[in-house]
C-alpha cells in the first residue's frame, strides 16, 4: 500500500484523537481537559468521514461539541466555585487503576491482532450519500420503534434532570 | 487502511476512558472518561459497519446515532445529580459523598 496524502491525514486525526485524549486523561487542570476532549470529538468525527459517514459525523459535531461539551463546561463552572481547580490524584490509585487498563489494552489488542476474520479486510464499495438512508431506515424499516423509544427516553431524561436538579422547596 | 488501524484507535480510546474513570477524584471528569467510552464504541460499530456488514448495509451508522442520542441523555441526567450533590454536600469527590456507606 502506497504511502499517499489520504494514509498521511488518516494518521494526523488517528493522533490527535489519541495524542487529545491522554491530554484529557492526564491535565491537572479541568477546564483544559475540557477543552481538550473537544478536540478528541472533533478526531473522531474526522475519523467518521474516513469511515464514509457523513450524517454521523455532522452529528457528532453538532450534538457533542454544541451540546454535550458545553454542558460539561457548565458542571465544571457551577461547581468548581473557581476555575483553576486542580485534579488531585493518590499514588496507589494511580498504580493500580493504571495496571488495570493496561491489561485490558493487552487483553484487546491481542484479541485484535489475533482474530483471523478481522485480518486484511478490503474497504467495501464507496457509499453513497448515507443521510436519505438512514433516514429511510429510521423513519420507515426497521429501526422505527427504536426511534420511538428513544425519543421516550430523551423526554424522561429532560423530565428527571430538571427535576433533579432543581431547588428543593420546602412546605413548613 | 484496514480495519486494524481504527480498532486499535478504538481501544485507546476505551483504554484511556477505563483510566479515566478509575483514577480521578473529580465526577466532572469521570464523565470526560464515559464519553471517552462511548466514543470509541460509537467508533467500533461503524468501523465494522464499514467493513464487515455487506457494503449497501449501514444499520451500524444507525445504531451509534441512537449511542449518541443516548450519550447525551446520560449526560444531562448526570450533570443534575452532580449539581444536587454539590448542592447539599459543597463538594463532588465521588470519595467524599459516601452518606450512604454502612
Amino acid at each position: 500500500m502506497e504511502f499517499g496524502l489520504k494514509q498521511l491525514v488518516f494518521y494526523v486525526f488517528a493522533l490527535l484523537t489519541v495524542g487529545s485524549a491522554v491530554i484529557v486523561v492526564t491535565i491537572r487542570n479541568i477546564v483544559y481537559a475540557a477543552f481538550s476532549l473537544m478536540m478528541t470529538l472533533f478526531s473522531v468525527a474526522g475519523l467518521y468521514v474516513f469511515l464514509q459517514a457523513d450524517f454521523l459525523a455532522a452529528t457528532q459535531v453538532v450534538v457533542y461539541v454544541g451540546g454535550i461539551l458545553v454542558l460539561i463546561l457548565f458542571g465544571v463552572m457551577m461547581t468548581s466555585g473557581r476555575l483553576d481547580m486542580k485534579l488531585k490524584m493518590e499514588r496507589g490509585q494511580l498504580f493500580w487503576g493504571g495496571l488495570v487498563s493496561l491489561l485490558i489494552f493487552i487483553l484487546l489488542l491481542s484479541v485484535i491482532t489475533n482474530t483471523p476474520q478481522w485480518k486484511n479486510v478490503d474497504e467495501g464499495a464507496s457509499l453513497e450519500p448515507t443521510t436519505h438512508q438512514i433516514g429511510e431506515m429510521i423513519m420507515r424499516q426497521e429501526f422505527l420503534l427504536p426511534f420511538e423509544v428513544t425519543s421516550i427516553l430523551l423526554l424522561v431524561a429532560l423530565i428527571g434532570a430538571a427535576l433533579i436538579s432543581r431547588k428543593e422547596v420546602r412546605e413548613e | 487502511m484496514s480495519l486494524q488501524h481504527y480498532l486499535v484507535i478504538s481501544i485507546s480510546l476505551f483504554t484511556l476512558g477505563i483510566f479515566c474513570v478509575l483514577t480521578r477524584r473529580n465526577a466532572i471528569s469521570i464523565l470526560m472518561g464515559i464519553e471517552l467510552i462511548l466514543n470509541s464504541c460509537n467508533l467500533n460499530f461503524v468501523a465494522f459497519s464499514r467493513y464487515v456488514t455487506p457494503p449497501d448495509d449501514i444499520s451500524g451508522q444507525v445504531i451509534a446515532l441512537f449511542g449518541i442520542a443516548l450519550a447525551a441523555a446520560e449526560a444531562a441526567v448526570f450533570l443534575a445529580i452532580i449539581l444536587a450533590i454539590y448542592r447539599e454536600f459543597r463538594t463532588i469527590s465521588p470519595d467524599e459523598t459516601d452518606t450512604l456507606k454502612g
